[in-house]
């Protein structure tokens, strides 16, 4: 990855984790002036991209090293989403309502953070299981065999009526999640997607991914390693759906399906799939676009006019900006890479042949 | 006995839509690699060509009133037109980019017609009766078959030999082919790109208006994301099927067909709200049995 130069271990450190950091650097600098400045609309939005963030980045955990397209992962979003609802939802309401929930869940009432806990972990086991099943299969048929069991979580949520409450949606989850506590889930789902992806684990799957017969011949056994690459990014997306429960305050089965896999899908491709810089330029530059649209569909007033575009031009608005950014970068806006150290031997090359 | 018979029907004349749908996946996913996602919105189009362009929730039928002759060639021209304009605009400039950034670009293309659709016709369904006639039944003995079904499997059968005849009989067809087992030695053989998949383009067009006044005069209803639903069974029925394989499309499209079908008759009662987890359980199994598909291709297959 980084060139190898001789240098302390601190600075190789600093070197390894820099585009790790960096996007760090971005995201607090982001929420921190969003939520300096901003208006109640900016916060929703600014909660509303980090939980995306945390989709999108789980999603390219998967996608990103292993290589295969998934469309399963908002299903994970909604089994974390709602696991966790079943955990802080009244108990009351859930009695009455959700009859099919075994009593630990019926009866109590659980904390915010055990919820995203169990969040997690119900995400990761259903991926582990399902993954097991599933992770044999290359190409378009591992995509189709995602789209399946996307397909799958959907029916089964939203037809189970006695646990979760079918097409009556599930009321009262209490909305406790605000910009700074989805930056916190953001920020450790970074860290731990770059953690993962320069692991030992990462670099054979993306090994697996660029050559998967020259892979295996070296001794990589790219089933477990992408099951593990399943599993680690199920469980990042669980948790966002599990903030997303806590940020809308209500559930509906139907939120996670197709849209949302085109939308995150979307953001992760116009990024780069590549590398986790691209996740994250992704969701923010989907973001932008769709705000900025979204003020001149209510109309902008400029010098003595207002500048307006007809209702519903938004959603056209941004098609074409995707197709655009497709057809000018088709490998995504960052090509793939992640932020380059600024300050390295290469960096001042690459700096002193631009100057000359 | 008869129960079954009345299923086998029913399953024939769903699969048959199924297998249209994935004709017109399978051919652009032949030549172009591309997963086209846009095709759904196709289905819709046509649709929507018949009627008068409002808000109201009863459609007024305009192109639709015309005498079928005139009907069907001017629907079709008009899916053709806006297949051939997406090719143009969207994916020739994207010829060499990757399976996942095609893929991707025809969610924008499937994004941009939706709405564009929402914008001129309204979010809400409406209802339009497209061909009433043809609801009269076929008495068989015991058996009764909407003539539909029968109009239905009738047109699919058809149309499918009309492709075989003009992939095998035409040299237009023999390009196709050839393109599609591989496009660059076509390609310094002589046969020019962008025509043949045009061509494939067009054709996935006419494939896609059979599609939606089939379905229209099914279900009575059009909405904007009608073509959504088929679209998806037709990916899943060519991936099972066999990717790149016009067989394998029609195969797979009977399949899901059947499937859903089948499902539906003789799940018990309260399981059957989850058919369509039950059909797509059978999907991850058929691909597990068969990753490359029950017809494979021998493009398809990696060489190392």
């Amino acid at each position: 990855m980084a060139p190898v130069s001789k240098s302390t271990p601190h600075a190789s450190m600093l070197r390894r984790y820099w585009p790790l950091a960096a996007l760090c650097a971005i995201l607090t600098v982001l929420v921190g002036v969003g939520s300096l400045i901003g208006s109640d609309q900016l916060q929703v939005t600014l909660t509303e991209m980090l939980i995306r963030l945390i989709v999108v980045v789980g999603i390219y955990t998967f996608i990103g090293n292993a290589g295969i397209l998934s469309f399963g992962h908002i299903g994970f979003m909604c089994v974390g989403a709602y696991a966790a609802a079943w955990a802080t939802v009244d108990p009351t309401w859930k009695q009455m309502m959700l009859t099919g929930l075994p009593d630990f869940l019926q009866q109590n009432q659980y904390g915010f953070l055990p919820a995203v806990a169990g969040a997690a972990v119900l995400a990761g086991l259903v991926a582990l299981v399902i993954g097991a099943a599933i992770m044999r299969l290359s190409g378009i048929a591992g995509s189709i065999a995602t789209f399946a069991l996307l397909a799958i979580v959907n029916s089964v949520y939203s037809n189970w009526e006695s646990v979760t409450a079918a097409t009556s949606s599930i009321i009262g989850v209490p909305a406790v999640v605000g910009p700074w506590v989805a930056w916190m889930f953001a920020i450790g789902a970074l860290v731990l997607a770059y953690v993962f992806q320069v692991s030992r684990f990462g670099l054979m799957l993306r090994a697996s991914r660029d050559d998967e017969v020259a892979a295996k011949s070296s001794g990589v056994n790219v089933v477990r390693m992408r099951l593990i690459a399943f599993v680690v990014s199920a469980m990042i997306v669980g948790v966002a759906g599990a903030l997303y429960a806590h940020f809308l305050g209500i559930l509906t089965a139907d939120t996670f399906y197709l849209s949302m896999t085109f939308v995150t899908l979307a953001m992760l491709v116009v990024g780069g799939v590549g590398s986790l810089f691209g996740a994250v330029a992704g969701v923010i530059v989907v973001t932008v676009i769709v705000e900025v649209l979204r003020h001149i569909e209510a109309g902008v007033p400029l010098g003595g006019i207002t500048i307006q575009i007809p209702q519903g031009s938004q959603e056209i608005g941004l098609g074409i900006a995707m197709a655009l950014i497709l057809i000018f970068r088709p490998a995504g806006l960052t090509r793939g890479n992640e932020i380059a150290f600024p300050f390295g031997r290469a960096a001042r090359r690459k700096r002193k042949a631009a100057a000359s | 006995m008869i129960g079954f018979l009345q299923n086998l029907a029913d399953a024939l004349s769903l699969g048959s839509l199924y297998a249209l749908a994935a004709l017109g996946v399978g051919l652009l996913f032949g030549i172009l690699r591309l997963v086209n996602f846009a095709h759904g919105d196709f289905i819709s189009i046509g649709a929507y060509a018949l009627i008068v362009p409002s808000f109201e929730v009863t459609a007024q039928l305009f192109i639709g009133t015309w005498n079928w002759s005139l009907m069907i060639p001017a629907v079709t021209l008009i899916v053709v037109i806006v297949a051939l304009i997406s090719d143009a605009l969207v994916f020739r400039p994207l010829r060499r980019a990757n399976a996942p950034t095609l893929m991707i670009a025809s969610f924008a293309v499937s994004y941009v017609i939706q709405n564009g659709i929402l914008m001129v016709y309204g979010a809400r369904p409406k209802a339009a009766n497209l061909w009433s006639g043809l609801d009269a039944p076929i008495l068989l003995g015991d058996l009764r078959i909407p003539l539909l079904q029968v109009v239905t499997i009738g047109v699919t059968l058809a149309l499918m030999a009309l492709l075989t005849l003009f992939l095998k009989r035409t040299p237009y067809g023999v390009m196709m082919r050839a393109a599609a087992e591989d496009f660059r030695m076509a390609q310094y053989l002589g046969v020019r790109g962008n025509f043949v998949i045009g061509l494939a383009f067009a054709i996935s067009g006419i494939l896609a208006t059979a599609v939606s006044l089939l379905y229209l005069s099914q279900t009575g209803t059009l909405g904007p994301t009608m073509g959504v639903p088929l679209a998806l069974f037709a990916f899943v029925a060519t991936v099972i099927g066999g990717m790149g394989s016009l067989l394998g499309a029609v195969v797979g499209g009977f399949l899901v067909g059947f499937i859903v079908i089948m499902l539906q008759a003789y799940l018990p009662e309260d399981l059957r709200v989850f058919r369509d987890a039950f059909a797509f359980t059978f999907v991850i199994l058929i691909l597990l049995f068969r990753p490359s598909g029950i017809v494979p291709t021998r493009a398809f297959i990696e060489r190392v």
